[in-house]
C-alpha cells in the first residue's frame, strides 16, 4: 500500500492524475447518479412516445444528450473509458510496490515494530524459555506458519506470518472490471442481436438484426411445432418450441427450446421470446343449407376448395384473418372464404369466431359456421452471438475470487515474545494484519488463550 | 399448523426479542440482552420452519417450487438473513448491545410483509422466466447482500447517535465504542458487497440463459448496479485520509436507501422483474 502518488515511476501530471483514487470516486459518482436517469426515462422508445410524453422542448434537450439510449450514449462510455484507464494506471503504479512486499528478497522481522502494537496479549506461565521454545514453535506451526526465531536479551522471540500473496486480491477484483468490459465490448462488435418468427412447419436461414441488418446463419433453422401449456389458475406454464437443424437440407439435430433452456448451435443461441398465432390448420366448417335445413360438417384447411352440397356450386376457404375489420368494428379473429356459384359470380363469407351467426345474417343460400379447428402458431426466437461472454464470465469469476480474498484474508502476522522470570517466563503475544484488524484481535486472543494452556 | 401461521409467530417472538435488545439498553440489564438472543433464535427457528413449510406446501399445490418468488417471500426470507447474519455477528463479536438497531429491523421486514395490505401472501405458480435453478441462487445471495447491508445500516447509525465523548450517563453513550461500530460496519459492508456482487453475477448469468443477455439495464438492474456503485465508492473511500466512522456512516446510510430503492422503489418502474 502505498499512498503518495509521487512515487510513480513515469513523472508527468496526466500519470498522477490517473493514479487518483479521488478520480475513481468521482467517476463512480457519475456512474451512479448518472445511471438513475435511465430508469426513470423509459429507453430506446420510438420518437413520436417521447415527444408525446415529454412535450417538444424536453423532447430535443433530452434527445441531444442521448438521454434515449443513454447507456450506449458517448458521455456514458466516456465514464467507462476514464474508469478503465484510472484502473490500469492506478494499478501498474502499485502493483510494482506491492509484489516488492509479496515477494521481498528477505523476510526482516523487526521486534521494535511489534514490541510497539496495540493488538497484544501477556500472561505468566509457571514454565521455562527453553521449555516453552519448542512447544510455540510446534504449535505455530501447526496452527498458523512455521516461524522465525530470534534470541533477545532475555529470552527469545518467535514471528510467523502468512498471506503475503492475499494482497494481490484487489488487483484481481480490478482486473476482473477490465476482462468485464473488454468482453462487453468484444460481444459489441464481434456478436449480433437478432429475432425470428418462424409459423410451425417453416424455416428460416437469415435473421434479422436489432440494427436493421441481415445476418446468414450458415444453417437453417425449422419450427416443427410450437406449444404452450397452462396452469388451472389460468397462468402460463411452459412455452416450448420443436425445432430442427438442416445443413445442405439433411437435419443435424432436433430439440426442444423453453424459456431458461436456450439452443445453442455453432456460437449462436436462440431463445424461447414470444408467440403467436400464424395461421389456422384444420379447419372443420358447419354449412347449413336454407331451403332444406340440413346442416353438413366438412374438414378443410386455408386454400383449399370443396363441392358444396345440393349442387350449390363451391365453397374456397380463403384463410385466418386475426382482426377482422367489418365496417370500422373489429369483429376479432375470423376466417374468410368465398362461395363460387358460377365462373365469374363469388359471394364472400365472413367467420368471426366470437359470433357464430354472422353469416346467417348474409341471408344466402348456406350459411357458415366454423365450429373448430388446429391453431398453426408461430414461435418468435431472439438469436444472439456473443463471443465476448466468456470473457465476461472469466471476469465474473475473478471478481468473486478476488472480493473474497480482499475481504475475508490477509497478511497477518504472528509475534511470541518470551522473557524468562525468575520461576517461570512472561509471555506476549501480539499480531497484526494488513487488514481486518478486529477479526486479528480476536485471533489474536484466542492464539493467547490456547498457548497458555501449554 | 400451516406457513403462514408459523412466519405470523417468528413475527411477534421477533418483535420481543427487539423489545429485550432495546430494554436491556435503556435499562441497563444485560441478562435482558441475554434473554433477547434466546428468544431471537426461537423467531429464526420459527422463521426456517416457516420458511421449509411454504416450501413443502408449494409441492403439495402441486407447484413445486422454493419460497423465493414473490416480495411476501422475499421480505420473509429478508428477515431470515438478517438474523442469521446478525446473531453470527454477535457470536463472533461478544457484544450484546450491538443488537438494539439491528434486531428491529428483522422485526420490520417480516412484520411489513404479513401486515401490508399490498402484499399478498398466497402461494402462486411460477411463471415461464422464473423456472430456474439460477433463481435460488440469485435471490439467496442477493439477500445476504442485502442483509450485510441492512445490519451494516444499523451499525451506522448507532455510530451517529453516540456522542464522541462518552463520559456522561446518558443512554446514548453506553454503546459499543466507535471504534469497534466502525469496524463493523466495514466488516458488514465487505459481507454485503461480496454478495451483492455475486448477486448480480448470478442474474446476469440466469439472464442470458434466459434472454440470451447479460445485462439488459433494466431499472431493477440499473438500480442494483447504482448501489454496488455507491458501496463500491464507500470502500475506496475508506482508503483515502480523513473518511473513517462518521463519514464513511453516512455513505452507509445512503447506500441502504439505494437498497430499499432497488428492492422497492423499482416496481414503481417498469421491467422485467415482477417482484424483488
Ligand atoms: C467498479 C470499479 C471498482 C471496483 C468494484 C473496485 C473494487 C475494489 C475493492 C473491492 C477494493 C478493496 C477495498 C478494501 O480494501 O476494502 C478496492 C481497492 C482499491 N481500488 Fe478499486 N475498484 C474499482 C475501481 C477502481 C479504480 C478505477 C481504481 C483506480 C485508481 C481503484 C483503485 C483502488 C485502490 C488503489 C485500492 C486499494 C488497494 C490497496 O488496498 O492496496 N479501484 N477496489
Amino acid at each position: 500500500m502505498v499512498k503518495k502518488a509521487s512515487t510513480s515511476r513515469i513523472d508527468n501530471k496526466i500519470w498522477v492524475f490517473f493514479t487518483s483514487v479521488k478520480l475513481t470516486v468521482v467517476v463512480l459518482l457519475l456512474l451512479a447518479a448518472t445511471s438513475i436517469i435511465g430508469t426513470f426515462i423509459p429507453q430506446n422508445a420510438s420518437p413520436a412516445f417521447y415527444f408525446q410524453k415529454y412535450g417538444e422542448v424536453f423532447y430535443r434537450l433530452f434527445d441531444t444528450f442521448h438521454i434515449f439510449d443513454m447507456y450506449n450514449s458517448w458521455w456514458f462510455l466516456l465514464l467507462l473509458g476514464l474508469l478503465v484507464v484510472n484502473l490500469v494506471v492506478c494499478s501498474i503504479d502499485r502493483l510494482g510496490t506491492t509484489w516488492k512486499i509479496i515477494f521481498p528478497k528477505q523476510v526482516v522481522f523487526r521486534i521494535e515494530r511489534f514490541r510497539k502494537l496495540k493488538n497484544r496479549e501477556s500472561f505468566v506461565s509457571s514454565k521455562q524459555g527453553s521449555e516453552l521454545k519448542e512447544a510455540y514453535r510446534g504449535f505455530l506451526e501447526k496452527k498458523f506458519a512455521a516461524p522465525v526465531e530470534q534470541e533477545t536479551e532475555k529470552g527469545f522471540a518467535l514471528f510467523a506470518e502468512k498471506g503475503r500473496w492475499t494482497r494481490l486480491g484487489v488487483y484481481i477484483v480490478h482486473l476482473s472490471i477490465i476482462l468485464l468490459l473488454a468482453g462487453a465490448v468484444l460481444g459489441n462488435v464481434l456478436g449480433f442481436k437478432g429475432f425470428v418468427k418462424i409459423p410451425e412447419g417453416e424455416s428460416v436461414s437469415r435473421v434479422e438484426t436489432k440494427s436493421g441488418g441481415h445476418i446468414d446463419l450458415g444453417f437453417t433453422l425449422r419450427c416443427n411445432a410450437f406449444d404452450v401449456s397452462f396452469y388451472d389458475t389460468g397462468q402460463p406454464d411452459e412455452y416450448k418450441s420443436s425445432v430442427t437443424i438442416l445443413k445442405d437440407g439433411t437435419e443435424v439435430l432436433t430439440t426442444d427450446i423453453i424459456v431458461n433452456d436456450p439452443l445453442r448451435y455453432q456460437g449462436i443461441s436462440f431463445y424461447q421470446s414470444n408467440y403467436g398465432t400464424a395461421a389456422a390448420g384444420e379447419v372443420e366448417v358447419v354449412i347449413t343449407s336454407r331451403e332444406t335445413g340440413m346442416a353438413y360438417n366438412r374438414t378443410m384447411s386455408a386454400g383449399k376448395t370443396i363441392d358444396l352440397p345440393e349442387a350449390g356450386g363451391q365453397f374456397t376457404l380463403e384463410g385466418f384473418v386475426p382482426g377482422f375489420d367489418f365496417r370500422g368494428h373489429n369483429l376479432g379473429e375470423a376466417f374468410v372464404g368465398k362461395i363460387t356459384v358460377k365462373e365469374d359470380k363469388t359471394i364472400q363469407v365472413v367467420m368471426p369466431l366470437k359470433f357464430p351467426t354472422f353469416d346467417k345474417m348474409r341471408k344466402g343460400a348456406f350459411s357458415f359456421v366454423v365450429n373448430d379447428f388446429t391453431k398453426k402458431y408461430y414461435t418468435g426466437l431472439q438469436v444472439t452471438k456473443d463471443p465476448g461472454v466468456w470473457y465476461v464470465y472469466t471476469g465474473f469469476i475473478f471478481m468473486i475470487i478476488g472480493c473474497w480474498i480482499t475481504f475475508f484474508m490477509s497478511h497477518q502476522s504472528l509475534f511470541i515474545e518470551v522473557e524468562d522470570l525468575d520461576n517461570g517466563s512472561q509471555v506476549i503475544v501480539a499480531g497484526s494484519a494488513h487488514r481486518n484488524s478486529q477479526s486479528m484481535k480476536i485471533k489474536t486472543a484466542g492464539i493467547a488463550e490456547r498457548i497458555k494452556e501449554i | 399448523m400451516n406457513s403462514s401461521m408459523l412466519l405470523s409467530i417468528a413475527t411477534f417472538v421477533y418483535a420481543l426479542a427487539s423489545v429485550l435488545y432495546i430494554g436491556s439498553w435503556t435499562f441497563k440489564k444485560e441478562m435482558m440482552a441475554k434473554v433477547g438472543w434466546v428468544v431471537l433464535v426461537a423467531g429464526l427457528v420459527a422463521n426456517t420452519a416457516g420458511i421449509l413449510l411454504r416450501w413443502v406446501e408449494s409441492y403439495q399445490m402441486g407447484y413445486g417450487h422454493a419460497p423465493f418468488s414473490n416480495m411476501y417471500e422475499s421480505l420473509v426470507f429478508f428477515s431470515w438473513t438478517v438474523a442469521v447474519l446478525y446473531l453470527f455477528v454477535e457470536y463472533k463479536y461478544k457484544d450484546k448491545i450491538i443488537g438494539v438497531f439491528a434486531t428491529p429491523l428483522i422485526f420490520l421486514a417480516i412484520a411489513y410483509a404479513s401486515l401490508s395490505p399490498n402484499i399478498g401472501d398466497k402461494i402462486t405458480p411460477l411463471i415461464p422466466a422464473l423456472k430456474s435453478n439460477w433463481l435460488i441462487a440469485h435471490v439467496i445471495t442477493c439477500f445476504l447482500g442485502y442483509a450485510g447491508f441492512a445490519v451494516a445500516f444499523g451499525f451506522s447509525i448507532m455510530y451517529l447517535v453516540r456522542p464522541e465523548n462518552p463520559d456522561t450517563a446518558s443512554l446514548r453513550s453506553r454503546l459499543p465504542s466507535l471504534g469497534l461500530v466502525d469496524e463493523l460496519t466495514h466488516q458488514m459492508v465487505m459481507f454485503g458487497f461480496l454478495f451483492l456482487t455475486i448477486g448480480i453475477i448470478t442474474g446476469a448469468v440466469w439472464a442470458n440463459s434466459a434472454w440470451g443477455t447479460y445485462w439488459s439495464w433494466d431499472p431493477k438492474e440499473t438500480w442494483s448496479l447504482i448501489t454496488w456503485f455507491i458501496y463500491a465508492i464507500l470502500l475506496h473511500l475508506r482508503m483515502m485520509r480523513g473518511w473513517h466512522g462518521k463519514r464513511i456512516a453516512w455513505v452507509s446510510i445512503l447506500g441502504f436507501m439505494a437498497v430499499l430503492f432497488t428492492y422497492f422503489g423499482v416496481n414503481l418502474l417498469p421491467g422485467l422483474h415482477s417482484y424483488a
